[in-house]
């Protein structure tokens, strides 16, 4: 049985619905992320799991148990804010015994949880000190462990990682997961960030104007997304607008106007005649000097429009001949070397007939 | 290093000190002028004879230095003054006690309404100070009277707070409207119900309003006559009616002086032990 189960769920500002008949099952364990751009609900979801709200249709369940009508207070439910709202008149060690003061523990079962769970986010020293001592890396992890002491069936984040720089973030997402594997608590997780979600999540809710998209695990998330919305939203992509030329169990041949065929993965249930767009990411695109490409089943000449150098790769923007343009994305691998093509080069970008995906629609 | 830039960066620092103290230097001397130099100048009057019609008596009599602790023995001898400062500050702690028990649910509730309200309902508590202060009292006299109240300890109390009472809202306001509504959500999602969360997140964080509400109207308080005189019997004078009446009708300006300096040691005395109270209490916690 799913630990927390919504089902059917609405909720309406107004004319607007925030969350639109949302279902979902989190199982018992997991870290599930629900990711979506602002304003897709899934800040009103997490609100309404943690009891600060109630949905207008549907309900929830945890552990199948109703929520309905049970006050924040009394749900086994604890949340890590995007602010942290750690209460700046107590140190860290009263900050993280709080949940733990209003269950009424016996105070020398408090000290021992609380020495464990200092140890757990590594905070030992700084029990005595105030938030305000703190670098915001380590009032995180006193937000965190106030919100696990208690073991709550339920950890709910809303975006922690938003206030930290680049580099500290990435030490927190690491450190996040281990935590969650250390404690087996289910942490429900929310983010804009289709990064932080990717790298963090067993698995993924994408959300948008109040609807779930997809929900699946990271990797197909980004390997097979479900429609353009989910496979714009998560990483880059090229989308080309192709009409079905043939559809059989082996592939697709897809007829991109002012470009011809391109050769693709097939696909259950789609038929000739139909219109959709070719997806492809642009790590799978190459970029080559014309007549090396030819051993690639899709190969179309183009022009370097522009290139981005990010150190590790560099980005080329390449206009094909219908004036569509391909993003590809080239490792660097020899040293000092910034770009292997030059704008205005016309180039053949190719890539393999098993690569990118056909969206319906 | 740039060449020159300790150079600048000195020059820098000359401006920012020349700058603090064009600032802070017009006020400074409004209070030695207004302030220092008539506090010194009352301890000294504490120190002297009163005149044969009021005033002081000569510093200098027959070459001789005229100074005295008259006032001061006199004030020790007499009993009924220890009981008049005791009971000043009697009034003036339950004035506050009844200030903050009003002011602190009132202040709430502003700083909790939509913010566009807000300003209406700070508005309408500073109200009263738009009519004069006499008048306001004079008012009372007229709503104490009928209900046979009047020149009772009970009115002075009742005038007391009614004056007082927007000086401990303002600062209490002041500071509980900028308490942020996560950490109460916070002490919700972590268990907390409502009497909870007012104890250990509301209350602590408003110490610094409660004591400036604390400091506006218990200082005032005690030196306060026009209400006593007004609203209060015979028997209900307090330290400020006492000053007063050692200027104006007994001439004995030294005993006033004395009086009054005594009233200000007392206030010092008071929020120093307040301000260690306060210190120690952080401490330990």
């Amino acid at each position: 049985m799913a630990i927390l189960e919504i089902r059917n769920v609405t909720r309406r500002f107004g004319e607007l619905n925030a969350v639109d008949d949302v279902s979902l099952a989190i199982e018992a364990g997991e870290f599930f992320t629900l990711l979506g751009p602002s304003g897709c609900g899934k800040t009103t979801l997490l609100r309404m799991i943690a009891g600060f709200d109630e949905p207008d249709e549907g309900a929830l369940f945890l552990d199948g148990q109703p929520l309905a009508g049970i006050p924040p207070e009394r749900r086994p439910v604890h949340t890590v804010f995007q602010s942290y709202a750690l209460f700046p008149h107590m140190t860290v060690a009263e900050n993280v015994a709080f949940p733990l003061q209003m269950v009424r523990l016996a105070d020398d079962e408090i000290r021992r949880r609380l020495r464990e769970t200092l140890d757990l986010v590594h905070l030992a020293d700084k029990a005595g000190q105030y938030p305000h001592e703190l670098s915001g890396g380590q009032k995180q992890r006193v937000a965190l462990a106030r919100g696990l002491i208690n073991r709550p069936r339920l950890l709910l984040l809303d975006e922690p990682l938003g206030a930290l720089d680049a580099k500290l973030r990435e030490q927190m997402e690491r450190e996040l997961i281990a935590l969650q594997r250390e404690v087996g608590i289910t942490f429900v997780f929310v983010t804009h960030s289709q990064q932080e979600a990717l790298a963090l999540s067993h698995r993924i809710a994408v959300m948008n104007a109040g609807r779930v998209e997809q929900v699946d695990v990271p990797e197909r998330l980004y390997g097979f997304p479900k429609n353009r919305f989910v496979a714009d939203f998560i990483g880059t992509i090229n989308l080309i607008e192709v009409a079905v030329a043939a559809a059989d169990a082996h592939h697709l041949r897809l007829t991109a106007p002012g470009l011809g065929d391109i050769f693709a993965p097939p696909l259950a249930g789609i038929r000739a005649g139909e219109r959709g767009a070719f997806a492809l990411r642009p790590e799978q695109v190459r970029v080559l000097s014309s007549k090396a490409a030819a051993d690639l089943k899709n190969h179309f000449p183009g022009q370097v429009r522009d290139y981005l150098y990010l150190g590790d790769v560099t980005v080329y923007k390449v206009a094909l001949e219908n004036g569509a343009v391909l993003e590809a994305l080239e490792a660097n691998a020899a040293p000092g070397c910034a770009k292997f093509h030059e704008i205005g080069d016309v180039v053949d970008v190719g890539w393999r007939h098993d690569a990118g995906l056909y969206l319906p629609g | 290093m740039m060449p020159g830039s300790t150079s600048r960066a000195e020059s820098r620092s000359h401006a920012d000190r020349a700058t603090k103290w064009a600032v802070s230097l017009p006020p400074s001397l409004f209070l030695i002028a207004f302030f220092l130099l008539p506090s010194l100048l009352m301890v000294a009057a504490s120190f002297r004879h009163p005149g044969e019609f009021g005033g002081l008596a000569p510093l200098f009599l027959d070459g001789r230095l005229q100074l005295t602790l008259e006032t001061y023995r006199f004030f020790a001898g007499d009993f009924i003054y220890a009981e008049i400062f005791l009971r000043s500050f009697v009034v003036a702690g339950l004035t506050t006690l009844l200030c903050l028990l009003l002011a602190y649910p009132l202040a709430l509730l502003i700083a909790r309404s939509p913010k566009r309200r807000r300003d209406l309902l700070v508005l309408l508590v500073i109200l009263p100070f738009a009519s004069n202060f006499l008048i306001r009292v004079y008012a009372w006299i007229m709503l104490l009277g009928p209900a046979g109240l009047l020149y009772t300890p009970f009115a002075v109390i009742v005038g007391m707070v009614y004056v007082h009472l927007p000086f401990m809202i303002l600062p209490l306001y002041t500071n509980l409207e900028k308490h942020d509504p996560a950490l109460l959500e916070a002490a919700q999602d972590l268990g907390a119900g409502a009497w909870t969360r007012f104890w250990r997140i509301t209350l602590p964080l408003s110490l610094p309003g409660i004591w400036s509400g604390t400091a506006l109207v218990f200082i005032p308080v005690l030196g306060m006559f026009a209400v006593p005189e007004l609203l209060g019997g015979t028997r209900d004078i307090l330290i400020g009616n006492l000053i007063k009446e050692q200027f104006l009708d007994n001439r004995d300006w030294p005993l006033g002086a004395t009086l009054s300096i005594l009233l200000t040691v007392a206030v010092l005395a008071l929020a120093a032990l307040a301000a260690r109270a306060g210190r120690l209490r952080g401490k330990t916690s």
